[in-house]
């Protein structure tokens, strides 16, 4: 079994932090192929996952050149322990039905279009690049999901139980988006990160527009999850990273 | 060889590369060919880029631009992914929209930098009878690319190159 550790300076460990997200609902937005309620939304699920796994590629990719220890994307990905990881909270949360699934996308969506939106202007050519164009996916992203929680909110009485029990479920985990830590600090006044604080005006009014729409009244305000960021995460992710990490553990440096 | 015209054939054999997925345009039309350069150690150099981020097709484009400049005669080819700056669909060219609406798949709108993402989509003309009536079935089709529409004048559904 081969673990490798990645020694995480603020530029790699910022990297690690948006490519981990990516994969990681990459990953579970990949669970629906073959099972969404109907053939669009299959398509849609996986369309989804395919631009956040490319997105994740790119930023694995540039981790492993900043890391400069001739690691490859493949290796970061597969080849770190669940404590290593630096995803969110949200993302690693179970697919439940089809509204937590498009409510969790939402979420994580009306929150990454506008980072991105801010990431074009970092100061870092490769990440502004990365930026650029995951922004528009995102934009799609968000556009698709939102429509998807109006629709179950303001549905039958069925949907919008469901989308409400969905709101209650992972409404603590959107906290976790605007922490700021001293590594989050060192690359926002560096120029190379975007500050989440100016991201939360854009998010609280797409998430109030579409939850006024949706007829769902947005949670209070209270305790929020923290901790995938710095590697402490829930039960799930060990169950979701065994079955996507398998192959290359049991198998070193297996290719197609 | 001078380097110019190196890099011109390169640009050529390089350009001539259908997409894996759309094989009505080359890699030219789509504006996923950026450049071409000898290097300082007399290889040639070819620059590519995603449309999008999670592109299929970047792997075989790769290994596709390698034999197209190997079969043009240029040893020891490179290719090199570009992630700056970021595609759009207006790197796609005229011709290449063109090629697309022949092919039967609405061509993206121009001016993707000036798009509105949140307003009402703008009309897609449909593809085969020209009709503006027509109507999104899924913002997301058979590739990453793509959308899935239909005509209600002639009731042909129809793919289209989604704004990016």
């Amino acid at each position: 079994m081969t673990t490798i550790t990645v020694t995480e300076t603020p530029l790699l460990l910022h990297t690690l932090r948006l490519a981990d997200s990516a994969l990681v609902l990459a990953q579970r937005l990949s669970e629906w192929c073959g099972h969404a309620p109907m053939l669009e939304e299959d398509l849609a699920l996986a369309n989804i996952a395919l631009d956040l796994l490319g997105q994740a590629r790119a930023l694995y990719g540039y981790a492993a050149e900043v890391e400069g220890a001739g690691r490859d994307e493949d290796a970061i990905a597969f080849l770190r322990d669940a404590p290593q990881f630096r995803n969110l909270l949200l993302v690693e949360q179970p697919n439940g039905d089809f509204a937590q699934t498009i409510l969790r996308q939402f979420l994580f969506s009306a929150f990454m279009h506008p980072y991105w939106s801010a990431g074009a202007a970092s100061r870092d050519g490769t990440l502004a690049a990365i930026a650029a164009k995951a922004e528009k996916e995102a934009a799609y992203h968000v556009r698709h999901s939102g429509e998807w929680v109006i629709r179950l909110g303001d549905g039958t009485d069925e949907s919008h139980a469901r989308i409400l029990a969905a709101l209650d479920e992972l409404w603590p985990y959107t906290g976790e988006m605007f922490e700021v830590d001293a590594i989050d600090r060192v690359m926002i006044d560096a120029g190379i990160a975007p500050d989440p604080l100016f991201v939360r005006a854009a998010w609280d009014a797409t998430v109030d527009r579409t939850l006024t729409e949706a007829t769902l009244a947005r949670p209070a305000a209270g305790w929020m999850q923290s901790g995938g960021r710095r590697g402490a995460h829930s039960e799930h992710l060990g169950h979701l990273l065994a079955p996507m990490q398998h192959l290359q553990r049991a198998y070193p440096g297996a290719r197609w | 060889m001078d380097p110019a015209t190196l890099r011109q054939r390169a640009m050529e054999a390089a350009g001539a590369v259908v997409d894996p997925e759309m094989p009505v345009l080359t890699i030219a039309d789509l504006g996923v060919l950026r450049d071409a350069r000898v290097a300082p150690d007399g290889a040639v150099e070819v620059d590519i880029t995603p449309t999008y981020s999670g592109c299929p097709a970047m792997a075989l484009i790769t290994a596709q631009v390698e034999a197209a400049l190997r079969a043009a005669g240029l040893p020891s080819p490179r290719v090199r992914t570009v992630l700056h700056p970021a595609w759009t669909t207006d790197w796609m060219t005229d011709a290449g929209r063109d090629r697309l609406r022949a092919h039967g798949i609405a061509p993206p709108p121009p001016r993707a930098s000036r798009r509105s993402w949140f307003g009402a989509d703008e009309p897609v003309p449909c593809p085969r009878c020209g009709s503006a009536a027509t109507e999104k079935l899924s913002e997301f089709g058979s590739t990453a690319c793509k959308a899935l529409w239909r005509c209600t004048a002639c009731h042909e559904p129809f793919d289209h190159f989604k704004c990016l």
